[in-house]
């Protein structure tokens, strides 16, 4: 489609296109700041540029709940589930990417299966393991659980990614006498460097937006994660929804994940790709 | 001869040694996967016969299919015989099928204007993402405020445009809630389908193009007649994984509306009797009813993946 663009009129389409889709996808964003700032009554009053700014939110939302104890959560939690799922997942994948043995298939296909599960599928026994292992409340508990979801991602992406490498440096290694596990962390490690920056990407989202698991086990305000810490900002009744502080949340939220965007771009929409398509 | 059969004896060793080294590699997974997924799948399936409930876990006893379908004094009850259940069923299938036409559409097109070459195209890929990255929690509640039938951005702008006269209550009204949660959830993953239809635009051959442009064919042809056919393997991949995300949808659904019926799909029936009426049997029965209904539409899917995924291990 490169070829059709060089007429005024394809131009100005384009335009329009462009324009109208940054406005649906990034409008609710810009709205969600400019709420943030406005405090009283003005909230109410529709306005689309900012009048008098006021960090009142901001300050709320910090002061009248653990909001910082819950940001420490969700990144420690992400980055936990990221860590065990790279390790044990980069161990599944040389074998089922360069090996050939019995079960393969299945295991594959299990795999596959799994990442298929309906969360709430598995609720209730999720339920029964973390209540047996003492996990109930506790953060250890949320990594645990995630493991459900963002192992079998990890092991497909860098499954996928192993076996589009070339066979000729592990013959050669093969040659010299070395073993798989010499094979995985000399060999495979260093060439894989793009596909584990891309999968712990895309483990970090998945886990740091997760909802369900994470507001069925967790109890206290200190245990929560931010997307429930916000799902429950309330305010004294039902009728007064304080909606200056879930935006300023939301915000607090949604910067780090717009950095995340534009400086990682690149590697987001290789590991989508390879997610989904293949898996 | 005998130095060719030592040869193939330590080559032999070799392959045995690997494969039991492949298991060993395998161990952490398939342990890890048995606790975090197997295990709590059989257990939700075992509390599918019982009458266990949340507040006395250790105390229940086997009811058999009582769950799912029971007669009482002349009445039937049980899953299969509740209403609601049916009801969240449906809302489910709604969702999914309107979800996944708007998604497929919607993300065609994104990816074919991010297929474009113009200035600070890269920055539009970026702000596509945006959605996409950010917590449904959070979307979900921009979308409430934006749309909250007092104060909300949308109407006031529709009444300002006078393309309606009065507010329309998208959260409250039981006709519109359906249509409400569908737009947002396409709002939100739109972008990951255009990632997918973007991947496939990428991969075909220019030389097509070239000629249908010295033929002087229209762009629309060209789309239609080129363009379409060749990405449909891409498209058929998308639908089918949005198809499987949208049958378990729940957290648009309920941050949005809640438990309210018109909306309520399978994965908040089941969480509300779980967590809200503590009735574990129940709501595993829920939950397993739910499996199957996936397995069914994942079954065949994979099926066709499969072909795919084994012709690149052998």
């Amino acid at each position: 489609m490169t070829i059709y663009h060089n007429s005024l009129t394809v131009k100005i389409g384009l335009f329009m296109i462009v324009s109208v889709l940054l406005v649906v996808f990034l409008f609710p964003f810009y709205y969600a700041l400019i709420t943030s700032f406005k405090s009283g009554s003005s909230i109410f009053e529709v306005s689309f540029f900012p009048e008098k700014l006021t960090l009142e939110n901001y300050i709320a939302v910090f002061e009248e709940q653990p909001f910082g104890k819950n940001f420490l959560n969700s990144l420690t939690i992400s980055i936990a589930s990221g860590l065990i799922s790279l390790l044990f997942g980069m161990t599944a994948a040389l074998p089922l990417g360069r090996f050939r043995f019995k079960g393969q298939r299945l295991i594959l296909l299990a795999v596959l299966i799994i990442s298929m599960f309906p969360q709430v599928a598995v609720l209730s026994g999720m339920f029964e393991l973390i209540r047996a292992l003492g996990l109930f409340n506790n953060w250890l508990g949320l990594v645990l659980c995630y493991l459900i979801f963002t192992l079998p991602f990890t092991v497909w992406v860098l499954t996928t990614f192993i076996r589009n490498l070339p066979v000729e440096v592990e013959e050669a290694a093969i040659l010299d006498g070395a073993n798989p596990w010499v094979l995985l962390t000399k060999i495979f490690f260093p060439m894989m460097r793009p596909a584990i920056i891309t999968t712990s990407l895309l483990v970090f989202v998945v886990a740091w937006n997760e909802f369900l698991f994470a507001m069925t086990f967790t109890l206290s305000n200190h245990q929560r994660t931010l997307p429930v810490a916000i799902a429950l900002i309330s305010g004294g009744s039902q009728f007064e929804v304080p909606w200056g502080k879930i935006m300023a949340a939301s915000a607090i939220v949604t910067v780090p994940m717009i950095a995340l965007v534009l400086i990682f771009q690149r590697q987001i929409v290789s590991g989508l790709t390879t997610g989904a398509v293949k898996g | 001869m005998e130095q060719r059969l030592k040869s193939e004896d330590t080559k032999l060793s070799y392959q045995k040694r690997k494969v039991y080294s492949a298991w060993l590699l395998l161990l952490p997974m398939l342990v890890v996967l048995l606790i975090v997924a197997i295990w709590p799948l059989c257990y939700t399936f075992f509390y599918a016969f019982t009458d266990a409930s949340l507040s006395t876990l250790t105390n229940y006893s086997f009811i058999g299919f009582d769950n799912f379908l029971v007669q009482d004094n002349g009445c039937w009850y049980g899953l299969v015989a509740d209403p609601l259940w049916w009801y969240s069923v449906w809302n489910t299938i709604v969702f999914a099928i309107g979800s996944v036409v708007i998604e497929i559409l919607l993300g065609t097109i994104i990816a074919l204007v991010m297929h474009t070459k113009f200035i600070g195209c890269s920055l539009f890929r970026a702000a596509m993402l945006i959605p996409w990255a950010i917590p449904t929690v959070v979307s979900a509640k921009i979308w409430n405020w934006m749309l909250h039938d007092q104060f909300g951005v949308i109407d006031y702008i529709l009444v300002k445009l006078q393309l309606i006269a009065n507010p329309i209550s998208w959260l409250a009204d039981h006709n519109l809630t359906m249509l409400t949660v569908i737009l947002v959830d396409s709002w939100k993953t739109a972008p990951f389908v255009a990632m997918l239809v973007l991947a496939a635009l990428q991969m075909l051959p220019n030389d097509c193009y070239e000629a249908a442009k010295v033929d002087g064919v229209h762009p629309i042809k060209v789309f239609f007649g080129i363009t379409l056919p060749l990405i449909r393997p891409a498209l058929i991949v998308a639908v089918l994984f949005r198809l499987i995300e949208a049958l378990r949808i729940f957290d648009v659904v309920y941050i949005m509306t809640g438990s309210a019926e018109s909306t309520m799909t399978m994965s908040v029936y089941a969480r509300q009797n779980l967590v809200n009426f503590q009735d574990l049997g129940y709501g595993s029965a829920a939950s397993t009813m739910l499996f199957i209904v996936i397995f069914f539409i994942i079954a065949p899917c994979l099926a066709i993946m499969r072909v795919d995924v084994m012709k690149e291990v052998h």
